[in-house]
């Protein structure tokens, strides 16, 4: 599979117990929910289940061999995580439950201990909430400033007033992929800008580390939230990535065991990275998930990945425009190369979430709602949109189910 | 296409495309209060004006799918001049028809209770009228929450009327 310049579609798909045994006999799924969660792998699943029927016991903690294998098998994980996002050093990859625990974490235990009146962190209006909300409850707090970076109708973040917006700001914590319009902005140049202001930067790749290469030396931010299962990992798994000159000086975040060197009546000493901010038992097996489906990425080559889901996506704004012509709104940047394969459609006279059930009829799973981004769709004036969103296993039958689906939506709702 | 038709009949469409007593109502006098369904986006705003026996207007604004702007236009039409036991009994009939549905599908069934087949009549002989229409949602229950929304507000607005005797607006 990795000679070939391209993705095997079928290939992968095959490794997907899910597209044989679900739900329809009569019609294929058409999974277009990846930005949701993803599908797994049937080496995803066998991993978890072998460990869970061979190795399972708690980390950390025993001497029986079982457990000193558990221990031994979880830290590989991490240290295949790190080599997947090219992190220096594996104890930089800290486990957490999923990517808004890893936000939470950065802003609570960072932002707790260096913000207050007179600073400022700055977001784009394209935030998940996740990205926001623990922002905005430290605020309440500590008195610090919120401030905006706008997104213009295009689906492309309005960059002109970002010196002024960096000014005096302590950190810019910014989606790397947006999940509503699949905008990858300008990260190179934006990080560069907040290095210049000397703000911090932290990066919500929870829809950019599935989907492309990613190399944290490289990318020079210093924070980066993902989550597990969009990855075709388990869900209930999360990483944080961050510079650990920075991490070790953070307060813990959550406490209790596996975080402390000692605790007496009078206080507690942390432990050191990675340990410090994985309080309680962690998601073991999830770990062990994770690392399958990082090592089944990494066959596949993040390379291939991400120019399969350019094409991809090059081939679903073409066709989808052909069909359905002015009456379909594709929000989101009209160049595949400046974004992922997060289509947000919007059908005039067609309700999302009544486009998502007649697609429904037609076995192919879209998204309705405001995906967690709130502000942005106060931004783009809509209240909902149907969002599809294509990964390794999609290809352009997919797509053209997608059409056909939306096509029929059209005439059934038809005024 | 099987099953949509259950779901999106024809006066359920009509009073999408054609909502009735849609707009605002001044507050005060008349009561507002803001729904929302998280889960899709969906808000919806209703106003209500009454003589603290009656609902005396009503409108409705915000947006949202078909299933819940034209259950909230179908609510207008039902409750206008309507007292407020009258209301409440018209809002049981339409919830206990879409939750008895909602418990068969969440705890499928209890052997020996036969509630497949027909719906039950309503309470205490409440006629739905044109909501029957609305039957067809409960076999679709992500969309169950659309349809009870304008409800679920509706009520809060007429407590809230009830509760201050008519002068200040809501909110929620
Ligand atoms: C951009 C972005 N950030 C954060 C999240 C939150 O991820 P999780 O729910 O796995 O914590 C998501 C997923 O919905 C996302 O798409």
């Amino acid at each position: 599979m990795t000679t070939a310049a391209e993705l095997d579609v079928a290939a992968v798909k095959a490794d997907f117990p899910i597209f044989d045994r679900c739900c329809d006999p009569d019609r294929p799924l058409v999974f277009l929910d990846s930005a949701a969660s993803s599908q797994k792998p049937r080496q995803v699943v066998e991993a978890m289940s072998d460990f869970y029927e061979t190795t399972y016991a708690n980390v950390h903690r025993g001497v029986y061999r079982i457990a000193e294998a558990a221990t031994n098998i979880m830290e590989a994980g991490r240290r295949t995580v790190a080599g997947f996002i090219g992190a220096p050093r594996p104890e930089e990859i800290i486990f957490t439950k999923n990517a808004t625990e890893a936000l939470n974490l950065v802003a609570r235990s960072w932002g707790g201990a260096n913000l207050g009146p007179g600073d400022a962190v700055v977001l784009t209006q394209m935030e998940h909430h996740a990205n926001i909300v623990p922002w905005q409850i430290l605020a309440a707090e500590k008195g610090f400033e919120i401030r905006w970076i706008p997104v213009r109708a295009d689906g492309y973040l309005d960059l002109t007033e970002l010196d002024r917006l960096l000014d005096g700001a302590a950190m810019m914590s910014v989606t790397a992929m947006s999940n509503v319009l699949g905008t990858i902005p300008p990260l190179d140049a934006m990080i560069a800008a907040a290095r210049a202001a000397g703000a911090l930067v932290m990066l919500d790749a929870c829809q950019y580390v599935p989907h492309l290469p990613t190399d944290v030396s490289s990318l020079d931010a210093d924070f980066i939230a993902f989550s597990g299962h969009k990855m075709l990992g388990p869900t209930g798994v999360g990483v944080l990535w961050g510079r650990s000159e920075l991490l070790d000086d953070m307060p813990p975040f959550l406490g209790g065991g596996g975080m402390i060197l000692d605790v007496t009546q009078e206080g507690f000493r942390a432990d050191a990275i990675p340990a410090k901010f994985e309080a309680g038992t962690p998601p073991i097996t999830e770990i062990v998930g994770l690392a399958a489906a990082v090592d089944y990425l990494g066959e596949l080559g993040m390379d291939r990945v991400r120019r399969h889901e350019v094409s991809l996506t090059a081939y679903a704004l073409r066709t989808l425009t052909e069909r359905l012509g002015e009456r379909l709104t594709i929000h989101g940047p009209s160049e595949p190369a400046d974004r992922g394969g997060v289509l947000s459609l919007d059908l005039a006279g067609v309700h999302p979430h009544d486009l998502s059930q007649v697609l429904d009829q037609h076995n192919v799973c879209v998204r309705p709602g405001h995906h967690c981004a709130k502000p942005l769709m106060r931004v783009l004036g809509v209240g909902a949109t149907a969002r599809a969103s294509l990964y390794v296993y999609n290809d352009e039958s997919d797509v053209d189910a997608l059409a056909d689906a939306l096509v029929d939506a059209g005439e059934f709702f038809a005024f | 296409m099987s099953g949509l038709e259950d779901l999106y009949r024809e006066i359920i469409l009509d009073h999408y495309r054609t909502p009735r007593n849609r707009g605002q109502l001044e507050v005060p006098p008349a009561h507002k209060v803001e729904g929302f369904n998280p889960l899709c986006g969906d808000e919806i705003t209703v106003y209500v004006d009454t003589d603290g026996e009656k609902v005396t207007d009503v409108r409705i604004d915000g947006q949202g799918c078909s299933i819940s702007q034209a259950s909230a236009s179908m609510m207008t039409n039902a409750i206008k001049g309507r007292t407020f036991t009258e209301i409440s009994e018209l809002t049981r009939a339409f919830k206990s028809m879409m939750s008895i549905h909602e418990n068969e599908i969440g705890g499928e069934g209890e052997p020996g209770t036969d509630s497949t087949g027909d719906a039950p009549a309503a309470p205490d002989g409440v006629r739905l009228g044109d909501l029957e229409a609305l039957r067809g949602v409960v076999k679709f229950p992500v969309r169950i929450k659309c349809a009870t929304l304008a409800w679920n507000t509706l009520a809060q607005a007429i407590d809230e009327a009830r509760s201050d005797g008519g002068a200040s607006p809501g909110s929620s």
